[in-house]
C-alpha cells in the first residue's frame, strides 16, 4: 500500500475545565511515512504528549478529541470502539514513555509482560511466549536474559528498564513506535545507547518512529524530519537538517540560539547567550493571533490579531509566521 | 596564584547502609578521596551522572554532611569529621541552588520573608536596611518590587529559580554552589538563567561550582571542569583541556554522548561511546571504576586503580592510558 502511515489532520483537543473548554491542541497535522522517524519537540505543555496519547486512543477526561482526522495505513482511527483500539495498541502502534517504572507492572517478572504480548495479540501459549520474550530481552542487549527473564521491574537499572520497555513495545513487530520523551529520566551516556538501540531495531523491522522530546538535539540526530509545537499548535515542520541550517519560525531560531553549544566557546569566545524573553503561556491564558507574539522579537500588529496560516517551505516544510524567513 | 576560597584534601565521605539482619552492613563510598581547589571568583564545572557522589560532594561542602576521612577548608573554616562546621559563618560563606524551584522554596511564605529571614538571622536588625536589602537583591535577580509579598505558587518556574538565586546571595556569600540550576526549567527559559547567573558571578565576585549534566552549560560557563565516576574525580582541568582534549575514556563518552545536530563532536572528540551503566556504589567494579564500561580497557585496570595524574601542567587524568592520544 501506497501514502502515509500514519496521517493526522487538522486534529483539536479539547481540555475541559470548569464550565470553559480550551483548545489543548488545534490544527495539529502531520504526516509519517512508512519506516520513517519523525520528532514532535516542544516545551512542557505545548502538547506534544497529548497528541501522541490521541493517536494511540488514549485521551481521558477531562481531555477528548474536538475533531480532526487521525488515519493509520488508511484507516481512519479517531471514532475507532474501545475494542479496536485495544487491538490495535501493541500490535500495530505502540508506545514507550518517560519513566518505565511506572510504565511497567510492578508485581509481574519482565519476561511475563513481555510474553503477554504474544499471548494477547498473537495468541501463542504461554511456554512458547516465554522463549520468545528472552529472545526479546537478547534483542534489546539485556545481559543474561535467561535469569533477567524472571527478574521484577525493581530488580534493573532504569536504562535496563527502558530496554524492557522497547522489547515490548516492539514485541509484535508494529508499523509504528511512539517514544514520549524515552530517555529524559536517564544519564546521558545510557541515553546514548537506547536511542542508538531504538533506532537500530526500528530500522531493522521498518517500524516508523514518533519521538516526542523537548531536545531539539536529540530529536534531530534521530529523525529525519522534525515538527515543533509551541502552545497547542505546530509552528514549524522541516526536515531535521534545514531546521537547523535555517530555522523559520522565530520561536525555533530563538531555541536554537538560546541553547549554549559544546565547541561554541572556543570558537568564538564566550558569547552572551540569546534569551527568549518571556514564558511560555498557560492554557487558560493563550494570546490572541500568533501565540508566540508576546515573546517574539519580530512582533508587528498583525501578530497579536490574526493566527498565522501555514506557509509552505521546501521540501514539505511548514511555516505558521507572518514574518517567517 | 590567588589562595584557594575552598580547599577538599583527600575528602571521602562514606554511608553504612543495610541491617545485621538482611545481608549485612555495607559501606557506601560517595565520595572516595577527592582533592580540589576552587579560587575566589572561578567557575568550576562539576559533573557526572546520578549516582557518581556529586551531590554528595556538595552537601559535605555545605557542612551538612561530615566527612568521614580528609579535610574541607572554606573561606578560613575547616570542617573535618570531629570538628564540625560553624553553620553561621559557614552560611555567609556558602549557599546553595537548588535544580527544583517548585521544592525548594517555602510555599507559604512569601518572597519577603524568603530573602528577610537570612538577614534576621544573622544580626541585620535594622528594619529598613532589611527592606534596601531584599529591594535591592530582587532588583539584581530580575524581580520587581512588587513581586515581594507573592507566593512561591504565583511565579513561574523561571521566576522561582530568580527566587532561589536571590535567596542564596542575599548574604553575599563567597561560594555558590549550583546543583543543577536550570534541568528543570523549560528549554526557552534557560539561557536567561544562565545570563543571569554569570553576571552576578562578575557583579558580585562569585566563585561557582557548577554541577550539570549538561555539557553545553559546563562548558560555556566554567573556568575549569572535574569529571567525577563512581565518588573518584576522574579528570580535571582548564574547559578548553577537558573539551578539547579529554584523556579519560569516561570524559569522552560524556560528550560522545551529546546528541549534536551539527555533527561536530564527532570531529573533534575521537573515542567510542561508554557501554553498559554505571555500577553501583556499594561494589564498585575493581581497579579503575570505570573498566567494565571502557573500550580502552586493559588487564592492568582490573587490577590497579590508575591516579589522578598530570597530563600537562593543571590538566589531570586518572587512567593508566592518559598518555594516549587518540
Amino acid at each position: 500500500m501506497t501514502g502515509p502511515l500514519l496521517k493526522v489532520e487538522n486534529l483539536r483537543i479539547a481540555l475541559q475545565g470548569d464550565g470553559v473548554t480550551f483548545n489543548a491542541v488545534e490544527n495539529v497535522s502531520f504526516e509519517i511515512g512508512r519506516g520513517e522517524a519523525f520528532g514532535l519537540v516542544g516545551e512542557s505543555g505545548c502538547g506534544k504528549s497529548i497528541t501522541a496519547l490521541s493517536v494511540m486512543g488514549l485521551l481521558r477526561r477531562p481531555l477528548s478529541l474536538g475533531g480532526g482526522r487521525i488515519v493509520l495505513d488508511g484507516e481512519e482511527i479517531q471514532n475507532a470502539s474501545a475494542a479496536e483500539m485495544r487491538r490495535l495498541r501493541g500490535k500495530r502502534v505502540a508506545m514507550i514513555f518517560q519513566e518505565p517504572m511506572t510504565a511497567l507492572n510492578p508485581l509481574s517478572p519482565v519476561g511475563r509482560q513481555i510474553a503477554e504480548m504474544f499471548v494477547l495479540h498473537q495468541g501463542a501459549n504461554w511456554r512458547d511466549a516465554m522463549d520468545r520474550a528472552e529472545e526479546a530481552l537478547r534483542q534489546v542487549r539485556v545481559p543474561s536474559p535467561e535469569r533477567r527473564i524472571r527478574d521484577y521491574p525493581h530488580q534493573l537499572s532504569g536504562g535496563m528498564r527502558q530496554r524492557v520497555m522497547i522489547a515490548i513495545a516492539l514485541a509484535c513487530g508494529p508499523d509504528l513506535l511512539i517514544a514520549d520523551e524515552p530517555t529524559t529520566a536517564l544519564d546521558v551516556t545510557v541515553q546514548a545507547e537506547i536511542i542508538d538501540l531504538m533506532a537500530e531495531l526500528c530500522a531493522a523491522k521498518g517500524t516508523a518512529i514518533l519521538m516526542i522530546s523537548h531536545d531539539l538535539g536529540l530529536v534531530a540526530n534521530m529523525c529525519r524530519r522534525v515538527a515543533v509545537m509551541y502552545a497547542g499548535r505546530i509552528i514549524e515542520s522541516q526536515v531535521a537538517d534545514a531546521i537547523f541550517a535555517a530555522p523559520s519560525h522565530p520561536y525555533t531560531r530563538g531555541l536554537i540560539d538560546s541553547l549554549p553549544r559544546l565547541g561554541e566557546r572556543a570558537k568564538r569566545g564566550r558569547q552572551r547567550l540569546t534569551e527568549i524573553s518571556g514564558v511560555v503561556p498557560s492554557i487558560q491564558a493563550y494570546p490572541a493571533g500568533c501565540r508566540f507574539n508576546p515573546r517574539c522579537h519580530a512582533v508587528t500588529e498583525i501578530c497579536r490579531t490574526t493566527a498565522p496560516e501555514a506557509t509552505s517551505l521546501p521540501a514539505d516544510g511548514v511555516v505558521r509566521c507572518h514574518h517567517h524567513g | 596564584m590567588a589562595e584557594a576560597l575552598l580547599s577538599l584534601d583527600d575528602l571521602a565521605v562514606q554511608f553504612k547502609v543495610g541491617s545485621m539482619l538482611a545481608g549485612g552492613i555495607k559501606t557506601l563510598k560517595a565520595v572516595d578521596g577527592v582533592t580540589l581547589d576552587v579560587k575566589p571568583g572561578e567557575c568550576l564545572g562539576l559533573v557526572g551522572e546520578s549516582g557518581c557522589g556529586k551531590s554528595t560532594l556538595a552537601l559535605a561542602i555545605m557542612g551538612l554532611v561530615l566527612p568521614t576521612r580528609g579535610r574541607i577548608h572554606v573561606g578560613g573554616q575547616q570542617i573535618s569529621g570531629d570538628k564540625p562546621p560553624d553553620r553561621m559563618a559557614m552560611a555567609r560563606t556558602v549557599q546553595m541552588v537548588f535544580q527544583d524551584p517548585y521544592a525548594s522554596l517555602n510555599p507559604r511564605q512569601t518572597v519577603r520573608r524568603t530573602l528577610a529571614d537570612p538577614l534576621h538571622l544573622h544580626g541585620v536588625g535594622d528594619k529598613a536596611e532589611v527592606e534596601a536589602r531584599v529591594i535591592d537583591m530582587m532588583a539584581k535577580v530580575g524581580l520587581r518590587p512588587e513581586h515581594a509579598d507573592r507566593y512561591p505558587h504565583e511565579f513561574s518556574g523561571g521566576q522561582r529559580q530568580r527566587i532561589g538565586i536571590a535567596r542564596a546571595l542575599i548574604l553575599k556569600p563567597k561560594l555558590v554552589i549550583c546543583d543543577e540550576p536550570v534541568s528543570a526549567l523549560d528549554v526557552s527559559i534557560r539561557a536567561q538563567i544562565i545570563n543571569l547567573l554569570l553576571e552576578l558571578k562578575d557583579e558580585m565576585g562569585l566563585a561557582y561550582i557548577m554541577i550539570s549534566h549538561d555539557l553545553g552549560v559546563v562548558e560555556h560557563v566554567s573556568d575549569r571542569v572535574a569529571v567525577m565516576y563512581l565518588g573518584r574525580i576522574v579528570e580535571q582541568g582548564g574547559w578548553q583541556e577537558i573539551f578539547e582534549n579529554p584523556r579519560h575514556p569516561y570524559t569522552r563518552a560524556l560528550i560522545a554522548a551529546i546528541p549534536d545536530p551539527f555533527h561536530r563532536a564527532a570531529a573533534t572528540v575521537a573515542g567510542a561511546k561508554a557501554k553498559g551503566e554505571i555500577a553501583s556504589a556499594l561494589n564498585p567494579p575493581p581497579g579503575c571504576h570505570f573498566n567494565p564500561r571502557c573500550p580502552m580497557k586493559a588487564d592492568l585496570c582490573t587490577v590497579e586503580t590508575p591516579l589522578l595524574e598530570a597530563v600537562s601542567p593543571g590538566h589531570l587524568a586518572a587512567c593508566h592510558f592518559r598518555d594516549r592520544v587518540i
